[in-house]
């Protein structure tokens, strides 16, 4: 077991085990934090494949600025832990395990014969190269994306405002 | 109704059970297992998003449910750049079409979770609750 397959493995438990409390933590408080952990070990995936700048950005906008959103609406909001309710079609939990079951064996079959990425070249996504395709080929989609920001700030502000009486 | 999801379901685990006992394929479920390459980020991106999905059908907490979306826009993600690493290893010119894509879904998803928990206090405001079953304004 090579240094890279130790560092994967790590970083996946990381990744996957954040990802399960978020769905199974009751307070939302909490499974925010575990996203923010599950967003961390994404970064250093991304990383591993030679996707820095994504994985800067991963920390910065994901984990930082996404998720402080997401922490200041709960505590906004001052939301309770679920409750505990009676799932209404008790029936459906046995439907459930094998359609997920089937569901990732196909996921896992369609993609585990992928061959490739045998030799890591000494290339890499730095600022450089991802910039230079962001201000030459992708021009047009990201000034579109900056009206689009415009946009959902303006929405935003418009529907979290209130209203005057 | 009931039965037709039973036979539904036996001829969906007959199929998987096929598919298991070809040697062939199980070589190919395993294959992956073996270094890191492409197909290892590929089958963890498929976990994730996979729990994503979980969470966004299972949760009744509107939060929990964005953030269950954000995790599956995650595993998009590193599809993405598993890809771009293929192509990068292929020397391809469009190696880094895949970290600019990555960039999109992420400004993308900022723009969303801005505009989704706007909406989140202008309900919680007017309905006092932010579980997706008791949100029923449209339901007939």
């Amino acid at each position: 077991m090579t240094f890279q397959q130790l560092l994967f493995i790590g970083f996946a438990a990381l990744v996957l085990g954040g990802g399960i409390a978020v769905v199974l933590l009751r307070n939302p408080l909490y499974g925010a934090f575990a996203l923010i952990t599950s967003f961390v070990g994404l970064s250093a995936l991304y990383v591993m494949m030679g996707a820095q700048f994504i994985g800067a950005a991963q920390i910065v906008v994901y984990a930082g600025a996404i998720m402080m959103l997401f922490v200041f609406v709960i505590m906004l909001l001052n939301v309770r832990a679920d409750e505990e309710r009676p799932p209404r079609h008790r029936f459906l939990v046995w439907l459930a395990a094998p359609l997920a079951l089937l569901l990732s064996a196909g996921l896992w079959l369609a993609v585990a014969g992928v061959q490739g990425d045998r030799a890591p070249s000494g290339e890499a996504g730095t600022v450089e190269r991802v910039g230079k395709n962001l201000m030459t080929r992708y021009l047009l989609p990201f000034e579109l994306t900056s009206v689009l920001i415009l946009l959902a700030v303006v929405g935003a502000l418009h529907l979290a405002k209130r209203e005057k009486e | 109704m009931t039965t037709f999801l039973a036979s539904f379901l036996a001829s969906a685990l007959s199929w998987a059970a096929q598919q298991a006992s070809d040697p062939s394929l199980m070589e190919r479920y395993l294959q992956g297992l073996k270094e890191v390459d492409a197909s290892k980020f590929l089958v963890l991106s498929a976990i994730i998003f996979s729990i994503g999905l979980g969470g966004v059908l299972i949760r009744r907490n509107i939060i929990v449910i964005f953030m269950s979306v954000e995790l599956m826009l995650s595993a998009a993600n590193l599809n993405f750049i598993a890809f771009a690493r293929y192509w990068q290893t292929q020397g391809s010119l469009y190696a880094y079409n895949g970290h600019v894509m990555t960039i999109f879904v992420i400004v993308v998803a900022a723009a969303e979770a801005a505009l989704g928990l706007g909406l989140l206090l202008a309900l919680y405001r007017n309905r006092e609750t932010i579980a997706a079953d008791e949100i029923n304004l449209l339901k007939w």
